[in-house]
């Protein structure tokens, strides 16, 4: 699929391509394999290559003497872009503890969309999530893909403390906060999982184009894997996916 | 090394930040006012991204525990070598046990310090800038003993100097381009934006910088997207952010402005309270 895309200048040194702005996975592939393409091909030397849901950022190391030209080029890379893709990505397995000890906004949603607990967790935990990209905090995944029938608005006032690993909803998004934060969304549950490893050369293990599992575990079998993430003897399942 | 004798209002070590880690959510860091850092490696002799003791508004009181070269850039706390004055913009030769320390602060918001041959301090992730939850600590604190580079070399631009480096630290006017969503800003936000000058509010950090005076905003939450240091959105409820070093990867505000890259150097050192001017230039 190919998108009629937006150049804009951004400053000295940058470059914002834009698709139309949507959450959309098709949008995703396409940003993916234009920026490994940009990777490749690039003859500017980039600092700094980023993605979101509908964008792609390109900071150079000079200043871009002629907007005109460069997005000349880009353009041209664009249509190289071939459509068939052999896209390898991952499936990971997420294990999330939704016990009442965690899930300290469950009760009030499952008031406001008079669904059960247990529905709750149901709805949140058999979905498939798609990393769209990684922002906000080091290592927070905006992920699409949340049930519509378990949005739920941000809360009025942000809680200041928001624990490390929680598992939230906000809006139409769900997301897992990697430290501890302040942080405004409903909190399901907690993930024993370290989102965001600072030992690693690359600090998270998941990556734009993959997708994310959430596992419903007891809160006995949270302490347990919480033990093995401590002394780094934990491994997430994972799967290879081909597309 | 360099004992902390004492802190100032906010000490942190910097170098021009850490890139690359922006798809990983990791913020830049970095020194706020890059010309005045770059001033004070190059008078050393330094490579210009050495890491360099950023302070802010006031100084910490520091010992010196080896010879060296250091120079003193950007904001003036009044620096003095075992209470005798120093100048900025100069290369001091310093000695085993002299006492670095500031006083009040004359001009400017941020002053920097190089050592000849850098700072050796903790590196994580290709950079020396400390920045909570990255580096093991965001600040530097008491009784800390700061690595510096202890090579007997002798700086070859001892007598450097330079003067007039201020006009930057002193003009209230902060160039800016359009940014990506500028266009769906009414006529009169447009009006507004480039002929009432704005204070710096109180809440301003390494983070970001608010600007008092709200504009009317008509504009939609974007679909967040990618933000950079400089980069001046406008929240719901008018206010405008400018962006600074330490901020977040991405955002949702719509992004009205981005900053010329000099004028960030500018604004990091424009003390809270203070009016600026905006001023549009084109791309």
């Amino acid at each position: 699929m190919s998108f009629n895309l937006r150049y804009k200048p951004f400053g000295e040194r940058s470059i914002l391509i834009e698709w139309p702005e949507r959450i959309d996975e098709n949008i995703l592939q396409d940003i993916i394999r234009f920026k490994d393409q940009i990777y490749k091909n690039n003859i500017k030397v980039i600092v700094e290559l980023k993605i979101a849901y509908n964008s792609l950022l390109i900071i150079y190391n000079t200043v871009c003497r002629n907007f005109e030209n460069d997005v000349i080029f880009l353009k041209k890379l664009y249509k190289t872009l071939k459509i068939e893709h052999d896209n390898v990505s991952n499936r990971w397995k997420i294990p999330v503890c939704y016990d009442s000890i965690f899930g300290i906004d469950l009760e009030a949603i499952s008031k406001e969309k008079d669904l059960s607990v247990t529905e709750i967790i149901n709805r949140h935990s058999k979905a498939f999530y798609t990393v769209y990209f990684i922002g906000f905090l080091p290592g927070f995944l905006y992920l699409g893909g949340l049930d519509k029938t378990i949005f739920m608005p941000r809360k009025m006032s942000p809680r200041l403390k928001v624990e490390k690993g929680a598992v939230a909803i906000g809006g139409n998004q769900t997301g897992i906060y990697p430290n501890e934060s302040p942080g405004g969304w409903n909190i399901i549950g907690n993930s024993p999982v370290s989102f965001f490893d600072m030992n690693k050369e690359v600090p998270c293990f998941a990556n734009p184009g993959d997708q994310i599992i959430f596992q419903s575990i007891s809160f006995n079998e949270y302490k347990n894997i919480k033990i093995l993430v401590e002394s780094g003897n934990y491994q997430i399942e994972s799967e290879v996916i081909y597309d | 090394m360099i004992e902390v004798i004492k802190t100032g209002f906010y000490d942190s070590i910097q170098d021009l930040g850490r890139f690359g880690y922006q798809q990983y959510g990791i913020p830049y860091a970095g020194v706020m006012d890059i010309s005045a850092a770059v001033l004070a490696n190059t008078l050393l002799g330094n490579d210009s991204g050495e890491a360099v003791l950023e302070m802010t508004m006031s100084g910490p009181q520091l010992k010196f525990c080896c010879d060296t070269y250091v120079c003193l850039t950007g904001a003036d706390i009044s620096p003095s070598l075992n209470e005798k004055p120093i100048n900025l913009n100069a290369v001091i030769s310093v000695s085993q046990n002299d006492m670095l320390s500031f006083g009040r602060l004359r001009h400017g918001m941020r002053s920097y310090m190089a050592v000849l041959g850098g700072f050796k301090t903790e590196m994580v992730y290709g950079s020396k800038s400390m920045y909570k939850g990255i580096t093991g600590q965001f600040r530097i604190a008491k009784n800390d003993r700061l690595a510096i580079s202890e090579s007997k070399k002798v700086s070859n631009k001892k007598n450097a100097k330079i003067k007039g480096m201020n006009t930057y630290l002193e003009s209230n006017i902060i160039k800016v381009y359009k940014g990506p969503e500028f266009d769906k800003l009414s006529k009169s936000n447009i009006d507004y934006l480039f002929s009432k000058p704005f204070k710096i509010s109180k809440d301003s950090n390494r983070m970001a910088y608010q600007l008092e005076e709200k504009i009317e905003n008509t504009l939609e939450a974007i679909l967040t997207s990618l933000v950079m240091p400089g980069t001046i959105q406008l929240t719901p409820d008018g206010q405008l952010i400018i962006l600074m070093r330490d901020c977040q990867t991405t955002g949702g505000y719509p992004r009205v402005l981005q900053l010329a890259e000099k004028s960030i150097d500018s604004v990091a050192q424009k003390s809270l309270g203070q009016s600026i001017q905006i001023e549009l230039i084109n791309y």
